[in-house]
């Protein structure tokens, strides 16, 4: 990935409540939490249910799958991706019902490659020593 | 009628300067505004023994105007931070904390004078979550919903690209608006893109400034020189701090619960608004205010900005100042949005609209985070 010039890209720290999720996208994973008692699936990670207040939480993996929600494309940079612009800040919609802000990947970052509610799938993507999960289309560049 | 025991904004002022003001920090601009607004309710620092603030910290600006406060209010969620602040100032004073309530502004947004540098920390959530895809300032998270929008309710580029042209026309009328030139639709859509499908037309102003209020209670509000502009009822509410996490991107959830608030508290309806301020850090903030405070229904708020309802002349005179699209806009702007309301209460704006009876603001925190309204009223009640 692009980067490897100027200031390095923010790296997200993980706290102990959100450790599993950074765990899971190491190993490749994008695992998202759920509330036992209703059912609830959400994100950000939390160590309680944001409906029902249970701390009876499981991680789950996620299929992967999601579909474009919204996003916007950047001109100006955020320091670190000075290399980057014009770029795509996303927010995608799994298809278990979460949505969380991402970057697009493998397809051009324009108006005319991206397209709201087309399908997407997870990748990982390095940050330091931290593996972000960001998105492709699903089933390659149209 | 107003459920509120009452109190008043006494005083109200901006520092002389706005703009560019690379001669004074931030701490500079607070003291300046602080003073400022002081000598315009007719008071001085004794008279003060409650101090509310966002960003510098209160017990700071009262040691550098040498006020020893009994009251001190912190609260920093953005730039709906003031109308909190006139919010909790009300409670406090009707509670007998204390009587009379100095609440300042100073943003050294351009020269960044006197400021920390502001970055999110990598643990918390938006260091986590956004931060990682490139979205740290507001032009890379605030238009994320846009697109939704747009598919959603059908607006064009041309629609958004209306709200700054009607501000100007507001902004024409304010010579101490920044950006006074007529512009059109073409101009706006053939400034430079700064975040896709926003223009730079269509982003706010970045610069610096000061401003602030007194707030007092009904009865001390009497004795003072300036006619005093009446707190008919306040809102505030919170959604996310990260904007992925908004339940609808198309809406604000803050907008509406805090607007419903204030709204019920003043006990008025959408026909008793002469006149209305919202936020505008960029074009579309103004239409998911006009919808999420009720003025119209969902996707209505575009065309009814574009048949010149907000305009000069138009029915619902909004963002009369020129707003942080062509006024001011050193960061956190809701203070100025409140300083324009009670002006136009007063009868003294630039562009002053005929028989403001009742004016509405409403506050931006972060990107949607957060949001307060105020009603304000040259009466004690409305109607």
């Amino acid at each position: 990935m692009a980067g490897d010039e100027g200031r390095p890209k923010p790296v997200p720290r993980p706290t102990p409540d959100t450790a599993p999720y950074w765990d899971g996208a190491a190993a490749g994973e994008l695992r998202v939490p759920r509330c036992r008692p209703c059912g609830e699936a959400f994100l950000y990670p939390r160590p309680h249910c944001p409906v029902c207040s249970s701390d009876d939480i499981e991680w789950f993996t996620a299929s992967g799958r999601a579909t474009l929600h919204s996003y916007l494309i950047a001109h100006i940079p955020a320091p670190g991706f000075e290399d980057e612009v014009p770029y795509a800040v996303a927010v995608v919609e799994l298809e278990e019902g979460p949505r969380l802000m991402s970057g697009i990947v493998e397809v051009p970052n324009d108006p005319e490659h991206l397209v709201l509610d087309m399908e997407l799938e997870v990748v990982f993507d390095r940050h330091g020593d931290v593996a972000v999960p960001k998105f492709r289309p699903r089933g390659g560049a149209r | 009628m107003s459920r509120r025991p009452g109190v008043a904004i006494v005083g109200a002022a901006e520092t002389e300067r706005i703009g560019r003001v690379p001669d004074m920090s931030a701490m500079q601009l607070h003291a300046a505004a602080g003073l400022a607004a002081l000598r315009d309710a007719g008071l001085t620092t004794a008279d003060i023994d409650g101090v509310a603030c966002a960003g510098e910290s209160p017990v700071d600006v009262a040691d550098t105007l040498g006020i020893r406060a009994g009251y001190l209010d912190g609260t920093m969620v953005g730039g709906a931070s003031f109308m909190l602040h006139v919010r909790h100032a009300a409670a406090a004073i009707e509670a007998g904390l204390c009587h009379t309530v100095l609440i300042t502004h100073g943003e050294s947004g351009r020269s960044r004078i006197g400021m920390q540098p502001w970055a999110p920390a990598p643990q918390s959530v938006r260091g986590q979550f956004e931060v990682p895809y490139g979205a740290i300032l507001a032009p890379s998270t605030f238009p994320i919903g846009v697109l939704r929008y747009m598919k959603r309710y059908g607006m064009t580029p041309e629609q958004l690209a209306m709200v700054p042209v009607v501000q100007r026309r507001w902004a024409a009328r304010n010579p101490r608006a920044k950006l006074r030139e007529p512009i059109t639709v073409e101009d706006v859509l053939a400034s430079r893109m700064i975040s896709y499908p926003l223009h730079l037309l269509e982003c706010c102003l970045v610069t610096d400034g000061g401003a602030a209020i007194v707030v007092t209670s009904r009865d001390r509000a009497a004795d003072r020189p300036r006619p005093p502009v009446h707190l008919l009822g306040a809102g505030e509410a919170g959604e996310s701090p990260a904007i992925s996490q908004m339940a609808d991107l198309t809406s604000s959830r803050a907008f509406r619960d805090a607007g419903r608030a204030a709204f019920a508290e003043a006990g008025i309806s959408h026909a008793d608004v002469d006149h209305l301020m919202i936020y505008d850090a960029f074009a579309h903030v103004p239409l998911y205010g006009l919808e999420d405070l009720g003025f119209v229904g969902r996707g209505e708020s575009f065309s009814f900005v574009e048949e010149g309802h907000t305009a000069p002349g138009g029915r619902l005179p909004t963002n009369t100042n020129g707003g942080g699209l062509a006024y001011t806009h050193t960061g956190m702007y809701g203070m100025f949005a409140i300083q324009e309301s009670v002006r136009q209460v007063r009868g003294e704006a630039a562009a002053q609209v005929d028989g403001v009876r009742v004016s509405v603001v409403l506050g931006n925190g972060g990107s949607f985070m957060s949001a307060g309204v105020l009603v304000l009223g040259a009466a004690e009640a409305a109607g």
